[in-house]
């Protein structure tokens, strides 16, 4: 099982239409080299799920800077002027999402995990439409699994069986997007032997990963 | 007095409502600058909601280290005794009561702990990020803000403001008055030596009512 693969191989499996996962917080921990791909290889109308939507010149920001998205489901778009502007023209779908919610979702998406209760956005628009469940003298909001086609991670070690080792706070919603998404693809910093993380340091066990590319800055 | 005086102020006055040993979020902006005045007695462990607890102050130029970033995405340090996680543990932390105290800004406030504090439709929709979890999960919320924008208050009688969370805030300072959310409704607290009630009451669109105890602001 040779899970070391082209870039461009890794890119068979994206696809227009696509949902597509991607790590990162303001692109820290974001897989740019897989961005670079997708930009290069033109894929559209894309379903970014993802913390925010980076920078105009960094992260997810260029895919949409490029019009390569159609819909975005993040907590933060504040940073990329582009984000606002397409959403205000109508070009693109802007799901706001607090960001405990979304990291919850995804957790719960890979977790098989039906849904679960927060008091997070309650008395707030975020409320608008969901259902409300009493639990002893306390009202939540249901809030539902999120899944996606593909996972874009960044790791910052490797071993070749796709245990991650991620540095600093790169590690955000890197673990669990890999958990949520049918081909998960990591971009890797540095790519070590089998044996070489020691096992209790592996953040995200190598059975997540199915696809390995080299050369992330 | 300027708007830099201002928040240096309300940054002042609120790092004296830290305890030693509290988990602390500060959101970005003036909250942020909380950390120059914690006083030496007091330690606190701050969280950043992108992944980390024991957030240490900004790197000497040069010393950037580009996996450490704050939630703004600005290179910062760790303190010795750090710990890195991921979003979900981190908000877990958030939601499930274990910060202790979150100091963060605001566009309005109002008499029932409403806050609006992160969008004005059609102008700024820059999104929630982690603030609607915080204000819902953390012990204490404390809201720092200049007293009014552009003379106009923000501290107000029902927000008109999309809401971020429903009667969470506990605490407001401003350069002008430490108020504090009561259930009867927001009770003046503490005033700066430089204003008066009167002041305060003009630049304030709320039913204020006035502490038995009413103290001068240390400023």
């Amino acid at each position: 099982m040779n899970k070391i693969k082209t870039i461009d191989q890794a890119m068979e499996y994206i696809r227009d239409g696509m949902t597509v996962m991607i790590g990162g917080f303001m692109g820290i921990g974001t897989p740019e080299l897989l961005i670079d791909a997708m930009i290069e290889k033109g894929v559209k109308d894309l379903t970014i799920i993802a913390n925010d939507s980076g920078l105009p010149d960094r992260g997810v920001g260029r895919l949409i800077v490029n019009k390569q998205v159609k819909r975005i489901i993040a907590s933060h778009i504040g940073l990329n002027p582009e984000t606002g502007r397409q959403m205000n023209s109508g070009e693109l779908i802007v799901d706001l999402v607090p960001q405990g919610t979304l990291a919850e979702q995804i957790r719960a998406g890979g977790a098989g995990i039906g849904g679960f209760l927060t008091e997070t956005g309650i008395g707030t628009e975020i409320e608008e439409g969901k259902q409300k469940i009493q639990v002893n003298d306390k009202i939540y909001l249901l809030e539902l699994p999120m899944k996606a086609d593909v996972a874009l991670i960044r790791a910052s070690v490797i071993d070749k069986l796709g245990n991650v080792y991620y540095r600093g706070a790169t590690r955000n919603f890197n673990p669990l997007i890999a958990t949520a998404a049918d081909i998960v693809i990591a971009a890797a910093e540095q790519v070590v032997e089998v044996g070489g993380i020691d096992p209790s340091d592996v953040m995200t066990p190598g059975i997540f990963v199915d696809m390995i590319v080299e050369g992330e800055k | 007095m300027d708007d830099t005086t201002a928040k240096q102020r309300i940054a002042k006055r609120a790092a004296r409502e830290l305890n030693d040993g509290d988990v602390v979020n500060l959101g970005i902006g003036l909250p942020t600058m909380v950390a120059n005045y914690i006083p030496d007695d007091v330690h606190v462990i701050l969280q950043s909601e992108n992944g980390f607890v024991g957030l240490g102050p900004v790197p000497e130029p040069g010393c950037e280290d580009k996996d450490i970033v704050n939630a703004g995405g600005k290179c910062v340090t760790v303190k010795q005794g750090a710990a890195f996680f991921d979003s979900s543990v981190s908000f877990g932390i958030i939601r499930g009561g274990h910060v202790d105290t979150t100091i963060l800004g605001a566009l309005e406030v109002d008499e029932k702990g409403n806050l609006a504090s992160h969008m004005v439709p059609g102008k700024m929709v820059p999104g929630m990020g982690g603030a609607m979890d915080l204000v819902s999960g953390a012990k204490k919320v404390i809201i720092t803000m200049t007293h009014t924008s552009k003379g106009a208050p923000k501290i107000l009688k029902k927000c008109t403001l999309p809401l971020t969370a429903a009667g969470q805030v506990n605490l407001i300072i401003t350069e002008l008055a430490v108020i504090e959310v009561t259930k009867d409704g927001l009770a003046l607290k503490e005033i700066a030596p430089d204003t008066t009630i009167a002041d305060i009451l003009k630049s304030t669109d709320a039913d204020v009512i006035i502490s038995e105890e009413l103290k001068v602001m240390e400023v």
